[in-house]
């Protein structure tokens, strides 16, 4: 059960933008370094500060979707067309610029690598970022409890960490992966296009054992509606944890 | 102040001719302390109730009788952005209140929830305010107020209750949803009365 | 068209300039309809003059939170408690 721990003030950081990945034509990585970083559980998020030459300014939350790693640290940003922050972070911020950013955030949607309890992740569109530090961290501490990653993604196009999710799914070290395509599917594709439903949600999660640990995130109708198809198909809603980007899924 | 970011310049605004500390746009955010309500105009009413007790009620057909006008206004929130030139069809509060007996100083404006704002009397009368059923042409969408909201537009946007349901006219002056904690009781956008204090 | 809100995960940096404890994941229990969970689980209306966090059940307010002019203001009237726990 998630605590709320006592820590202490937050005080806004300088980061540098240290490095850029292009995950795919409307989504890109940014990798900062943030001297000062006290370190994260996956799951958190950092809330990031603009500020324009005439003293406007505005804040928008991210998911972190690194594993812990020193001062570094890694959002990735879903550029929207009618953003306001998202284009200035996806397109504009350059290699070596500042970004004012606080956290981490949040000790409810959060994943402790020590806990041994199976891990059932459930994901739609940008809503996988806050799974995917999960499941790197999993991967890097040795964690060995077992782990399970639904991510429901438009298509192959829209389809964030393609190379890394099929090399984690190939190692067969108890994270699996499983992407369900709502739009098209790729070729070779053996399943079935189309939204995440009862029964692929079902067939899926396969059987679910007393005491897995479920986090569902992405945009508000998709977590509504996940969460109700995990509860009506016998989970304890306190098992689910859930974090909604709102209705767009994020800006 | 936090630092500046290289090339960041947020949505398009200007200064324009606003009250002080605004921003113009064009767009009309959508702001709102709670859901959204989607009932339908069946239970629709708007209410005014006296001091002494004494309700003047109006359902859907019986407000859509009363006369209407079309006016043009600005619009200024206490989030810092003004909408210029903005047109409404409404029923004047002055035609509302006409045949209300009432030695009042003071109203609070209700909204379905829990919503409430509250204002002098007189903010309310001599052309200053009107319940709101159609905005730019068309009928006030739920988003922005509809079926009907009250518009006060010389003061700040808060004050103008989404989705009202009645006013009531009161001896004493009571605080609405923002006013008791931390917003302005009166709310002058021109004299900047945005917080206690201020 | 879907309701501007998020939920109680997205207060936790405005709550920690308030709070030194992530309030977000205290458990709280509303005064409206008697219902318990972490604020994590509440409704955030914050496209607002301030900030609505709304119990999930009920629709009460738990918690407001106007801040401006360097001042905050909070209105905990709809949380009977906030239960926090410490760390060890």
């Amino acid at each position: 059960m998630a605590r709320a721990a006592v820590l202490g003030r937050l005080s806004w950081l300088v980061a540098r933008l240290a490095d850029i990945r292009d995950e795919t034509a409307a989504a890109r990585t940014l990798i900062l370094e943030v001297p000062g970083w006290p370190g994260h559980l996956p799951g958190q998020h950092i809330d990031v500060r603009l500020t324009a030459e005439d003293g406007y300014s505005t804040q928008r939350s991210y998911s972190i979707a690194s594993a812990p790693s020193g001062s570094r640290l890694e959002l990735t940003i879903q550029r929207l067309d009618d953003g306001e922050v998202s284009p200035y972070l996806a397109c504009v911020l350059s290699r070596g610029d500042p970004l004012e950013l606080r956290g981490p955030v949040g000790g409810y949607f959060a994943w402790h690598p020590g806990d041994p309890v199976p891990v059932l992740l459930i994901g739609g569109g940008s809503g996988v970022v806050p799974l995917m530090a999960m499941v790197r961290t999993r991967i890097a501490s040795g964690s060995q409890a077992p782990m399970r990653l639904i991510y429901s993604t438009r298509s192959r196009d829209t389809l964030l960490y393609a190379a890394e999710l099929e090399c984690i799914a190939a190692a067969g070290d108890g994270v699996s992966v499983d992407v369900v395509y709502t739009r098209s599917a790729p070729p070779g594709y053996g399943g079935r296009t189309g939204r995440l439903d009862e029964d692929r949600l079902a067939a899926l999660a396969g059987q679910r054992d007393t005491g897995v640990a479920c986090y569902v995130c992405g945009p508000t109708g998709f977590v509504e509606s996940i969460a109700n198809l995990l509860t009506s198909q016998g989970m304890d809603p306190r098992q689910v944890r859930t974090e909604r980007f709102g209705p767009s899924g994020g800006n | 102040m936090g630092i500046v970011s290289p090339g960041f310049s947020g949505r398009r605004r200007s200064k324009a001719n606003l009250p002080p500390g605004q921003y113009l746009v064009h767009d009309f955010p959508v702001l709102s302390a709670g859901p959204t309500p989607r009932a339908g105009l069946d239970g629709w009413e708007f209410r005014i109730t006296t001091e002494a007790g004494r309700v003047h009620a109006w359902d859907w057909a019986a407000f859509r009788e009363l006369p209407a006008e079309d006016i043009t206004v600005d619009l200024h929130c206490v989030t810092k952005w003004s909408k210029l030139g903005t047109s409404w069809r409404g029923v004047s509060m002055d035609t509302l209140m006409d045949g209300v007996e009432t030695s009042a100083g003071f109203a609070l404006a209700r909204a379905v929830g829990d919503y409430t704002a509250n204002l002098p009397l007189a903010d309310l009368l001599d052309g200053k305010a009107w319940i709101a059923f159609r905005y730019d042409g068309a009928d006030l969408e739920p988003e922005h107020g509809g079926p009907a909201r009250l518009l006060v537009p010389h003061l700040y946007l808060w004050k103008s209750a989404k989705w009202v349901r009645g006013v009531e006219l009161l001896d004493h002056d009571e605080p609405g949803f923002w006013e008791s904690l931390g917003y302005h009781n009166y709310g002058d956008p021109w004299r900047e009365q945005r917080y206690w204090g201020d | 068209m879907t309701d501007m809100w998020t939920d109680g995960n997205s207060l936790g940096g405005p709550l920690r300039e308030v709070f030194s404890a992530d309030i977000t994941a205290a458990i709280g229990r509303c005064t409206g309809c008697g219902r318990t969970g972490q604020l994590a689980e509440g409704r955030v209306f914050d496209h607002s003059a301030g900030v609505v966090l709304r119990c999930p059940g009920c629709g009460q307010p738990l918690l407001r939170m106007v801040r401006g002019s360097g001042r905050t203001w909070l209105d905990l009237r709809g949380l009977e408690y906030i239960e926090i726990t410490s760390p060890g």
